[in-house]
């Protein structure tokens, strides 16, 4: 019987610029249903973060409450985490980032926790361009619950029991970008070769970086005529572009035809590649990326890849113009510089 | 890459990598279960099936099974096998009745066996069973060859050996002890059906040409032809400086014997550096252990003679030099020769084939080095009622290697007499059984433990010393045994992969420990190797490649450090991955013991 992972490694595992092995980034084991989606989000976390080689105690997860909020147990093991309560990681997330400005943030939700009893923490978040990378980990139904269907759930989805969803569906992808937010994406848990490099993307983005990731649940929301199963996403999946992401200091060293690729610059000078773009796909475009987003979901059709990104952008710090360091480590004397600071100050407003 | 035949028997077998290195391919994580499940009988029965000599094999085996052990390429030290081995033999009950039982009713047809041992003792218990007339000629005064003669008692207890041997012997075997075959033209002129040569290689390397060599005779002694003389009591002393020629096995059974034998200053003297001594490194700790010394580059020049007695050695200091092809030469370092003291010399600089005793006109036809022609798959001779096997055929190897010999042979000769094609070898017997019995349990104890290998305990020096015949090993108590066993990897049970039930949830990818398993797009093998999520440079080791996926992918897994722990199935959710124990039995001439019967009740 087993519950306990092997701590052998493999002994030749390649070491990152930090010189740490993908070990390093793992967590505890899963307990998640074998062959949910979840998991394989996870994995791919665990791979983002030892590609773009983060130092683990400069990252902080935080969760709310479901079966995707679980996962910060399962990756980065020595990293800082909070969950929290249902639906409201978003604030502790601000608190958390307005307290600490050097820590990069990840958030991790899932359908229920972020379209339903989180819905009104996530729009805030979103519309203040809090600087986090909030992943929704959305398999259409309340897996920790038994199944019932959620608020992404699609209208005419089927569920386990055989009874087709009669509501509409969330968005929350078109719902991001309505309401502003700065970079906007899909994907699937399926599909790594996508989903990791824009979560790199996402972690290098500043601002409010939002990946919908379609992650099957296997035990509840994998059956046919649902349009969350493995196999419905894998036919309906249609990529905008195929995402590549090039950290700061390095070239680029593939070449695409002309007008198949894109490259977009973020603040902190690493870059995203995009290529074999759509016809006329341009990612930075807002109004173009809302009807795109429409007109696939006219077709039944599920759009990936990274469907807004808007790189230049002031985030929540900027815009509130707070100190350059982060406020946790103010000290007293930072913070009540005493009666001569406040005299001179009087002394320039008379 | 091609999807991967798991039907071809050797795909498997190639994974379970101390089985496939063994060449009897004895299952060894098979009887290394039994042993954890403290069923020694059967671990012991599963063992005497494939390797006859389980007791004696448990405390001298040569072990190509252990480098060959995955565990050994994820951490420092692979399973101790060899002595897991003597933890059965040890500790088991009665097995004679669950041996082939005698009589056999005759099949009309008689053999004669040449030399009594190893191979020519496994060729004896194959045939035995089917009613073959078989008559086995030594000119020792007991049976079991080489690991009587040159295995010391201090290694081998007589006991262990004497009743490896009557097993076989008492399977209705006719012996001739103390007879020297002097002609094979007379053997071949009896009424035997077959003939098998299992004389080993008897002739020990010598130095003729040292100065010094005829002078000091008296104190000059070849190690094999010394061991003997130790062994069948002949010889009870040696001088108090004693110096040891040469860097195999044999030299450090000539040195440890010295030890015992009233040797009180003991140097073995290697011409090669200590990287190409050919002893096992296990046997060169021992002996290091017991107080010897070993010196390396160190070729002799001249026995020192006076007085028409032998005073020593005196020796030239080189090192080895490596061209561009490898090959070395061992080029004087320009220092001192140095002289060494010895009472008594003995020279183990390795063993020759002789067959003085065969005719050349009998149509066993011989070619390099006076070695007979030989059919690497049949043992079989240019005379085809004449077959070889064990050290005799190919040269001085191991005591596995003549049993395996002996088991081909056996096969060969039945099918001689049967005037069969000898070609037309018989396939192995494989079984994949089901270990699934629930989603976090298997029949097999799937839990890697992180233990280091356990030593074996010696006896003390003082006493070890005293007496030639005192197993120094003193083997694992039960309990070690159980934690040594439990390091296994069961590499038998195999990861099998239905890409028909796979929904590429990527569960098993994240799951594995080691990073074995990669979905991606194929190719061909030396682009793959290098697109896995870890490095495959181990190109020994098998990918094993799917049939393509719904998404055009392909599973790729590399073999090489998967520890068969079983997550990958436990997280498959659809069970595209299920764990199955691979039984791979060499088949023989006749089943003595069925490793299937006892495995299905293995839980």
């Amino acid at each position: 019987m087993t519950y306990l992972r092997p701590k052998f490694r493999h002994p030749e595992l390649p070491r990152n610029a930090r010189g740490y092995t993908r070990q390093y980034y793992e967590g505890a084991l899963s307990t998640l249903c074998a062959g949910c989606g979840h998991d394989s989000i996870s994995g791919a976390i665990i791979q983002a973060c030892f590609e773009m080689a983060i130092e683990p105690h400069r990252l902080a997860k935080l969760s709310g409450i479901g079966c995707s909020s679980k996962t910060p147990t399962y990756f980065l093991g020595n990293s800082h985490g909070f969950n929290s309560v249902h639906g409201r990681m978003p604030s502790v997330a601000t608190g958390a980032n307005l307290a600490n400005r050097d820590l990069i943030y990840l958030g991790v939700s899932g359908d229920g926790d972020t379209a339903s009893i989180g819905m009104g923490q996530f729009v805030h978040a979103l519309r203040r361009n809090l600087n986090i990378t909030y992943i929704v980990m959305n398999n259409g139904c309340y897996g920790l619950t038994k199944g019932q269907d959620s608020a992404t759930a699609d209208e005419g989805s089927v569920n386990k029991a055989g009874i087709a969803n009669p509501f509409q569906g969330i968005d929350l992808a078109g719902l991001a970008i309505e309401l502003g937010a700065t970079f906007v994406a899909r994907s699937f848990s399926g599909d790594r070769e996508q989903l990791i490099p824009m979560i790199k993307a996402a972690m290098a983005h500043e601002g409010f970086a939002f990946i919908d990731v379609l992650s099957p649940c296997v035990t509840f929301n994998n059956n046919p005529g649902s349009t969350k199963s493995y196999d419905f996403v894998r036919q309906h999946i249609e990529a905008t572009a195929a995402v590549d992401y090039i950290p700061e200091k390095s070239e680029i060293t593939t070449e695409y035809e002309e007008g198949t690729s894109k490259v977009i610059r973020l603040h902190d000078d690493s870059l995203v590649q995009l290529h074999k773009l759509a016809l006329g796909w341009d990612p930075s475009d807002r109004g173009l990326a809302f009807a795109r987003l429409h007109e696939s979901r006219a077709r039944g059709e599920i759009l990936t890849g990274i469907i807004y990104l808007e790189p230049q952008t002031r985030d929540l710090h900027n815009m509130l113009n707070t100190v350059a360091q982060p406020l946790n480590t103010l000290r007293e004397e930072d913070l009540c510089p005493g009666i001569a600071a406040l005299e001179q100050i009087n002394e320039e407003n008379r | 890459m091609k999807p991967t035949n798991i039907n071809d028997p050797e795909y498997f077998h190639k994974v379970v990598d101390c089985q496939y290195a063994c060449p009897a391919h004895t299952p060894v994580p098979e009887y290394i279960r039994l042993i954890a499940a403290e069923r020694y009988t059967e671990a012991y029965m599963v063992n005497w099936e494939s390797n006859v000599f389980p007791g004696v094999l448990g405390r001298t085996c040569d072990r190509p099974c252990e480098p060959a052990c995955r565990r050994g390429r994820v951490e420092e030290k692979p399973v101790a096998i060899c002595r897991l081995k003597r933890v059965a033999a040890d500790n088991k009950g009665e097995v004679r009745h669950l041996m082939p039982q005698v009589p056999f009713p005759s099949n009309g047809k008689k053999i004669a066996l040449i030399g009594g041992g190893p191979a020519s003792l496994t060729v004896a218990r194959d045939l035995a069973p089917l009613g073959y007339e078989i008559h086995l000629y030594d000119d020792q005064r007991k049976g079991g060859g080489m690991m009587r003669s040159q295995i010391p008692a201090f290694r081998l207890p007589e006991s262990v050996l004497d009743e490896e041997v009557n097993y076989i012997l008492d399977l209705g075997i006719h012996t001739h002890f103390n007879r020297y075959v002097q002609s094979m033209g007379e053997v071949l002129a009896q009424d035997y059906d077959a003939i098998f040569v299992g004389t080993g290689a008897p002739r020990g390397g010598d130095l003729p040409k040292l100065p010094g060599r005829q002078e000091g005779a008296a104190n000059i002694h070849i190690g094999i032809e010394w061991l003997a003389s130790v062994a069948f009591e002949h010889t009870s002393k040696i001088g108090k400086k004693v110096i040891v020629l040469g860097g195999g096995n044999t030299a450090m059974d000539c040195c440890r014997t010295s030890m015992r034998l009233g040797g009180e200053s003991v140097t073995v003297v290697v011409r090669s550096p200590f990287s190409d001594m050919k002893a096992s490194p296990w046997e060169i700790e021992d002996a290091q252990r017991e107080g010897i010394v070993i010196r390396n580059c160190m070729p002799p020049k001249e026995f020192v003679v006076e007085g028409g007695r032998l005073k020593g050695i005196l020796f030239e200091h080189v090192e080895a030099v490596y061209d561009e092809n490898g090959r070395r030469s061992l080029v004087p370092t320009g220092e001192p020769d140095e002289f060494i003291e010895a009472d008594d010399v003995l020279v183990a600089i390795g063993q020759e084939n002789a067959f003085p005793w065969i005719e050349r006109d009998l149509g066993i036809e011989f070619g390099k080095w006076e070695m007979p022609v030989v059919d690497p798959v049949t043992f079989q001779s240019t005379n085809p009622r004449v077959f070889f096997g064990g050290d005799a055929a190919f040269g001085p190897k191991n005591v596995i290697t003549a049993v395996a010999h002996g088991h081909q042979a056996a096969i060969s000769i039945d099918q001689y007499c049967h005037k069969k094609d000898l070609h037309e070898r018989p396939a192995p017997a494989v079984n994949l059984f089901h270990q699934k019995m629930g989603i976090h349990e298997w029949m097999y104890d799937s839990y890697v433990v992180e233990d280091p290998r356990y030593k074996v305990p010696h006896a003390d020096n003082t006493v070890a010393l005293k007496d030639r015949r005192f197993e120094v090993e003193l083997g694992f108590a039960p309990e070690t045994g159980f934690m040594e066993a439990q390091r296994c990897l069961n590499c038998d049970v195999q990861t099998v992969f239905t890409e028909s039930l796979c929904i590429e949830c990527d569960a098993c990818v994240d799951i594995c420990p080691t990073s074995c398993i990669t979905f991606t797009h194929n190719g061909e093998e030396n682009d793959l190797r290098t697109r896995l999520n870890a490095p495959a440079n181990l190109l020994s080791q098998d990918l094993y490649v799917s049939h393509q996926l719904p998404t055009h992918r392909v599973m790729i897994k590399d073999e090489n450090v998967c520890l068969h722990c079983g997550l990958c199935a436990e997280r498959c959710p659809t069970a595209a991955w299920d764990m199955k124990k691979y039984l791979y039995q060499v088949t023989k001439t006749c089943k003595v013991w069925d490793a299937a019967g006892s495995v299905l009740e293995t839980v």
